[in-house]
């Protein structure tokens, strides 16, 4: 392209659109660094009036978000000299640490669900895919679109019949039941993404390894996954999110086993009221992952979102 | 013939060992692939929709299982299609529906068309604006509940300050007038990053030589812009708002963290009214009946717009 171009904007044009840009992003990245920030501030320090952003650091939000504490007279504090660093926080306030918080479990039952409803999907859904995408298949179209619309229903709507069903089944507040019903919600989106990404590969490749003796099933993991994978794993890390992120069914399917973190995090109260640093503290962990993954899903990201519908 | 994998993979095994392994016919492989797939989505969704279209027949409650049950015919219906509560709720869904979808394609569509100037690091701030869509609506709900605190929230002393107001003087989420907006801007900004993505990408398909043309036929920008990015940008658009309209004719999450339907019930969409009807009030049957009224209006009202859709993109 030579140097001069109607089309190119003007380099002033082309510093006005950035600055505003940048603005806006800066602007919308306030909330999120605000609450990372209270993450480390005192619980007083947290509702002072005018707000502060200039305090003293303190790990007293992470220590409440992952400990129970109970208070103590003066007489046992001084007979139990404090003998960790997070012991020593808590003291402060007269108090010492009783035991774990629900924190640490209601993550990690977010993570084994995320991950066990994420590879479910993964694999069901590459499997559905290379179906669709190479075979024909009676009414396939029809098929894919009522995949589709099902997730059009509210989750609450679909939550009245699957409260009953899980109930009599015996799998509310589990694991295994929460991982089934994020497949079933996930496993739509997991299809279409992945038929788009096999339709994408040319279909020279597997006729290649067909005529060089291949079975169809050798053909479909020795040629076609490798060559899917990029697509595979952006799949799945939309998957993961969903899972990660999702609240409704969680909330009225879950109370204690199988609660993952979304629902527990509102609920971390202190005294006097939430404790908002411990809130702040657990949202900041609880959203860090997904920041990563965002970023490095960048080049994919629209493909997700819209299920497929528009591919950059 | 290229090194392609296939042919690496083909020249790594040795053909006898191939020809052993007999396959399965296509046909086979095809049901074996999508079987586990539908049986899972019939038991995940459809067997639980043709429970609830069941359920919306009865005057079921879930917290009494051994209560006899009662066939009511269209009873339910009736009384949710004639309750004026019912259609505050929708108001107030209509209301949160329109000016998001207002603001996130104003501002959306603008900070797509800045962006797409391509100026230096705009990759970098894409990626920064994108963020909050990914995150958890229930957990963004919550802080932004914090943010919207009247004495100690940071969202009331910016405005405090810009307007020289006394910050405590209004309560985002405790007022009437002002709690539908807060809603409005949360998932504004939690969205428009949405919307925006969607513009970019239907701004980038433009090709340049319809500039070049136009540019050739001295149309000027403005005129560029109305005649040629506009309508081509317009499919992406409406395909922008038909997700973000889905989505928040959904919306729960979010909305239940930050308000919890109130004050009163200015901010409870439909969503939340639903959960309270079936699993507060455990009016089962009930319940089911809406959601059934729920969903067929929002497959009918996308259906209809995915045909206005399809004319445009044909144009």
């Amino acid at each position: 392209m030579s140097s001069f171009s109607v089309t190119e904007p003007s380099k002033r044009s082309k510093w006005f659109a950035g600055t505003l840009v940048i603005v806006y992003a800066l602007v919308t990245m306030v909330p999120l660094a605000w609450i990372m920030l209270t993450g480390f501030k005192s619980p007083s320090d947290a509702i002072s009036y005018p707000p502060k952003v200039v305090f003293e650091p303190t790990l007293e939000g992470y220590v409440n978000l992952f400990t129970t504490r109970t208070r103590q007279t003066d007489e046992f504090l001084a007979a139990n000299p404090p003998e960790t660093w997070y012991d020593e926080i808590v003291r402060e306030y007269d108090m010492v640490i009783a035991g774990p918080s629900k924190f640490g479990e209601r993550f990690l039952n977010s993570v084994v669900i995320g991950f066990g409803s994420t590879f479910l999907s993964i694999f069901l859904g590459t499997l559905a895919a290379y179906a669709f995408s190479r075979f024909k298949i009676p009414l396939a179209d029809d098929l894919l679109f009522f995949i589709l619309s099902t997730r059009m229903m509210p989750p609450i709507a679909v939550a009245i019949p699957i409260f009953l069903m899980y109930r009599q089944l015996g799998l509310s507040d589990t694991h295994l039941g929460m991982i089934l019903l994020y497949t079933g919600v996930n496993i739509s989106l997991a299809v279409w993404l992945l038929k788009g990404f096999i339709d994408e590969i040319p279909l020279e490749y597997e006729e290649a390894a067909l005529i060089d003796g291949y079975t169809r099933f050798q053909a479909f993991y020795k040629v076609v996954l490798p060559q899917a994978a990029t697509g595979i794993a952006s799949t799945a890390i939309f998957c993961l999110i969903f899972a990660w992120n999702e609240y409704a069914f969680a909330v009225l399917l879950t109370s204690g086993t199988a609660q993952t973190a979304p629902p527990f995090i509102p609920t971390i109260i202190g005294v006097g009221g939430l404790d908002w640093p411990a809130v702040a503290a657990g949202a900041t962990i609880f959203l860090l992952p997904v920041m990563i993954f965002t970023i490095l899903l960048r080049k994919h990201l629209l493909r997700g979102i819209t299920f497929g519908a528009v591919r950059k | 013939m290229t090194d392609t994998p296939a042919t690496r993979a083909a020249k790594a095994t040795p053909v006898r060992v191939a020809r052993k392994i007999k396959g399965l016919s296509d046909r086979a492989i095809a049901w074996i692939f999508v079987g586990p797939t539908i049986f899972l989505l019939l038991a995940i969704n459809i067997f639980p929709l043709i429970w609830t279209i069941n359920l919306s027949f009865t005057n079921f409650r879930a917290n009494r299982p051994n209560r006899e049950v009662d066939y009511v015919g269209l009873r339910n219906y009736e009384r949710i299609l004639t309750d004026s509560d019912i259609w505050l709720n929708m108001q107030a869904t209509a209301h949160f529906l329109f000016w998001t979808i207002f603001f996130q394609v104003l501002i959306g569509f603008t900070l797509a068309y800045l962006i797409n100037k391509k100026f230096k690091g705009n990759d970098l701030w894409t990626t920064i604006i994108v963020l909050p869509m990914m995150l958890s609506p229930a957990v963004v709900g919550n802080f932004w509940k914090f943010l919207y605190q009247p004495q100690i929230g940071l969202f009331n002393y910016i405005v405090a300050f810009l307007s020289g107001k006394d910050p405590s003087s209004f309560e985002m989420l405790g007022s009437v007038q002002l709690a539908p907006w807060s809603i409005v801007i949360v998932d504004t900004w939690m969205w428009t990053p949405f919307v925006m993505l969607i513009c970019l990408a239907g701004l980038r398909s433009i090709p340049d030589y319809i500039y070049e043309a136009a540019e050739v036929d001295r149309a000027s920008k403005l005129r560029q812009f109305f005649t040629i990015t506009i309508p081509m940008v317009l499919p992406f658009l409406m395909l922008a708002v038909l997700f973000r309209g889905i989505e928040n004719f959904k919306m729960f999450d979010l909305v239940v963290q930050l308000t919890g339907g109130g004050p009163g019930s200015t901010t409870e969409l439909t969503s939340i009214n639903l959960k309270r009807e079936a699993f507060e009030k455990w009016r089962t049957g009930y319940a089911s009946a809406y959601a059934i009224i729920l969903f067929v209006t929002v497959f009918g009202l996308a259906s209809i717009y995915v045909k206005a859709l399809n004319k445009v993109k044909e144009r």
